[in-house]
């Protein structure tokens, strides 16, 4: 979208919010590791593994639109 | 889905139901939610630059891929009233609620794809009245600007209210503070990139709403069991009642908890209501107009066709599993007394049942998104409708395209003051909100109706347009009036008196329909057709449609049209 303009696409800011939003999670989920929140499946512990599959979505995204990033 | 709206008064009634906020949130979560603000507006600043021209601030320079155009048109429909409304049916109506995720969108949604992307995209019209002003004249687009200007801004309005009602019963937040924080963002970002700025904050929606809410299926089903285990859970604490089955309870309305037969379903939901609402609507059209190609255009819908049939997964199964795993009941809102809590805030307290700190934001975030990205939704057509469709043609004719586009950004921020204007005085007449919805369901069926026997029928005239447009929205609003207030009447127009709202909306779009068909005919039988060369790009027959036979297969759209209604048929039968 928008190359011949050179707009940054879309893809790239979706995974840097993506790739934020992933590591506060799965930050959180690590600092309560022990100690998890009084919900229900706490013991799962989905933060880290939602966390964890948000930082890879967004570096995937980031990866692949990053501005500078040459396409065919 | 403004199908939902009626609905959704009940979600900002309830309030006295509950005591004190449903959910805390933690520093993290509140660090997602600020980012995500600080994210929107510099995306905004951002495209400022690439939104000089009319073209490119009305409908984004014509330049979204099939899947970016996709994911907007879905988004703008996906919006967080519409995830806490719908959740809510679920929990009250069971899988019925699915209904108007498959039958009431899916058929419509590929009908847009394959018939009437090309007319819009081939005419290179920037709006829905732009296409009516082509095809019928000033007339008849002048009535549909109008009343999508009017509407959509009240519309926008009533949201504004709700969601800071919702706001407030879920977080405890002021008022006054969501409405003006989500709105000047709002109003920031639009008024700098246009249709580049909405589009860009949908696409991102779209995923914070995925990721923030597909763990509460996923967990509740865990927890549940899987599918069977939360129907076994379902049918033990609600014994006698039927809420996983779509279409066996349809046969007779006095056995379905909304009163409604499947003939509705089909043709007052499926083939009218839904039809205009996906096809019509310039607030989701307005996705696909800026697509970059036809092509993309036609392909575009499609993709949303995918999604859309996915959304009940995160709205439909989290109302579902509610039943199945609170351990409280939940009650309509006029029920509700202290301490209880009503069908609408089920997808709130699942969220609280499932997520902790951090998830809990991304969860918050998803609803703040969805919320903002319809309201910018509803500015930026707003603004192209006004700009395009009624200062143009009927204020300052042959003024220069930067004068357009100031007068876009303009009306813009006016639009979103209009807005706010109206969320105040709903805030003091909260049943004017009522009738706000309703009045915007009074315009999508007839419509439809002007537009789809214009592309479809070359002798269609001017005079028809406009008179058969003018018909089904009489028909319309006198419909609503006879019911609204009076049971009674109820079974005049919908066959059954125990009829409930959805019911009563569906026929009376069909009614609308057919008075729109049936007057448009009679009209053009007595007046004079257009020439056929002034129709060219705008009629089926008269259209040349670049033919897609060269392509390989699985670049078709037809193609993964059928395949998507192969899935939405095999998912009929799997819950039928």
């Amino acid at each position: 979208m928008s190359e011949e303009r050179h707009m940054i696409p879309v893809w790239f800011f979706v995974g840097i919010l993506l790739f934020i939003f992933g590591i506060l999670i799965f930050v959180t989920g690590l600092a309560e590791w022990s100690h998890p929140p009084a919900t229900e499946l706490a013991n799962l512990h989905p933060p880290v593994w939602w966390g964890a599959l948000m930082i890879v979505m967004g570096g995937l995204f980031i990866q692949f639109t990053r501005p500078g990033k040459k396409t065919k | 889905m403004i199908l939902s709206g009626v609905l959704l008064y009940s979600l900002v009634v309830a309030p006295a139901a509950v005591t004190g906020k449903m959910i805390s949130l933690q520093p993290v979560d509140l660090a997602i939610i600020i980012i995500y603000f600080a994210a929107v507006l510099g995306i905004g600043f951002y495209l400022k630059g690439y939104a000089k021209r009319g073209e490119d601030f009305f409908v984004a320079g014509r330049e979204m891929t099939a899947w970016v155009a996709g994911l907007a048109f879905i988004s703008a429909n996906l919006g967080s009233l519409e995830l806490l409304g719908w959740a809510g049916n679920a929990y009250q109506y069971g899988i019925l609620a699915a209904h108007w995720y498959w039958v009431g969108a899916i058929p419509a949604m590929l009908f847009l794809a394959l018939i009437m992307m090309p007319f819009y995209y081939i005419c290179k019209t920037h709006s829905v009245p732009g296409y009516l002003e082509l095809r019928y004249g000033h007339a008849t687009s002048g009535l549909s600007a109008i009343t999508f200007a009017v509407m959509t801004i009240l519309m926008s309005g009533v949201n504004m209210y709700a969601m800071a009602v919702v706001m407030q019963v879920i977080l405890g937040w002021n008022i006054h503070f969501s409405i003006w924080a989500s709105s000047l963002t709002v109003g920031i970002y639009v008024a700098m990139g246009g249709l580049f700025s909405a589009i860009f904050n949908e696409v991102i929606q779209f995923f914070l709403i995925w990721l923030g809410a597909l763990l509460i299926p996923i967990l509740g089903l865990i927890q549940a069991g899987g599918w069977s285990g939360m129907v076994a859970k379902i049918h033990q604490r609600f014994a006698g009642q039927d809420f996983t089955h779509m279409w066996g309870p349809m046969v007779n309305p006095a056995q379905n908890p909304m009163g409604v037969q499947w003939i509705a379903i089909v043709f007052g939901l499926g083939a009218v209501l839904s039809m205009g609402y996906w096809t019509t609507d310039f607030l989701v059209v307005q996705r696909v107009i800026a697509a970059k190609d036809i092509r993309a255009a036609k392909t575009a819908p499609i993709i949303g066709a995918f999604f859309k049939m996915a959304v009940p997964f995160i709205v439909i199964l989290p109302g579902l599993l509610g039943r199945a795993v609170l351990p409280y009941h939940l009650y309509p809102a006029n029920m509700a007394t202290a301490g209880q809590h009503t069908y609408d805030q089920v997808l709130p307290l699942m969220m609280a049942r499932y997520l902790g700190p951090g998830l809990l934001g991304l969860g918050i975030t998803a609803l703040i998104a969805g919320f903002m990205s319809g309201m910018a939704g509803n500015i930026s057509a707003f603004a192209t409708v006004w700009t395009y469709d009624l200062y143009r043609p009927f204020i300052k004719k042959d003024a220069t395209d930067r004068h357009y586009v100031a007068m876009g950004r303009w009306c813009t921020m006016i639009g979103l003051l209009v807005s706010i204007a109206a969320a105040y005085i709903v805030t003091h007449f909260g049943s004017l909100m009522d009738y706000v919805q309703a009045l915007f369901s009074f315009f999508i069926a007839p419509l439809f109706g002007t537009v789809i026997i214009g592309m479809l029928w070359k002798r269609a005239t001017k005079k028809a347009g406009f008179f058969g447009l003018l018909a089904g929205i009489t028909t319309a609003i006198s419909i609503f009036v006879l019911m609204h207030g009076h049971p009674e009447r109820v079974a005049w127009f919908c066959f059954y008196a125990g009829a409930k709202s959805l019911a009563q909306q569906m026929w009376q779009a069909l009614w609308a329909f057919v008075a729109v068909i049936v007057v448009s005919v009679l009209v053009t039988m007595v007046t004079m057709p257009r020439p056929e060369n002034e129709l060219k790009g705008l009629v089926m027959g008269l259209t040349d449609v670049p033919s897609e036979g060269h392509l390989p297969l699985v670049k078709r759209p037809v193609f993964w049209a059928g395949v998507c209604f192969v899935v939405f048929l095999i998912l009929q039968w799997i819950f039928r």
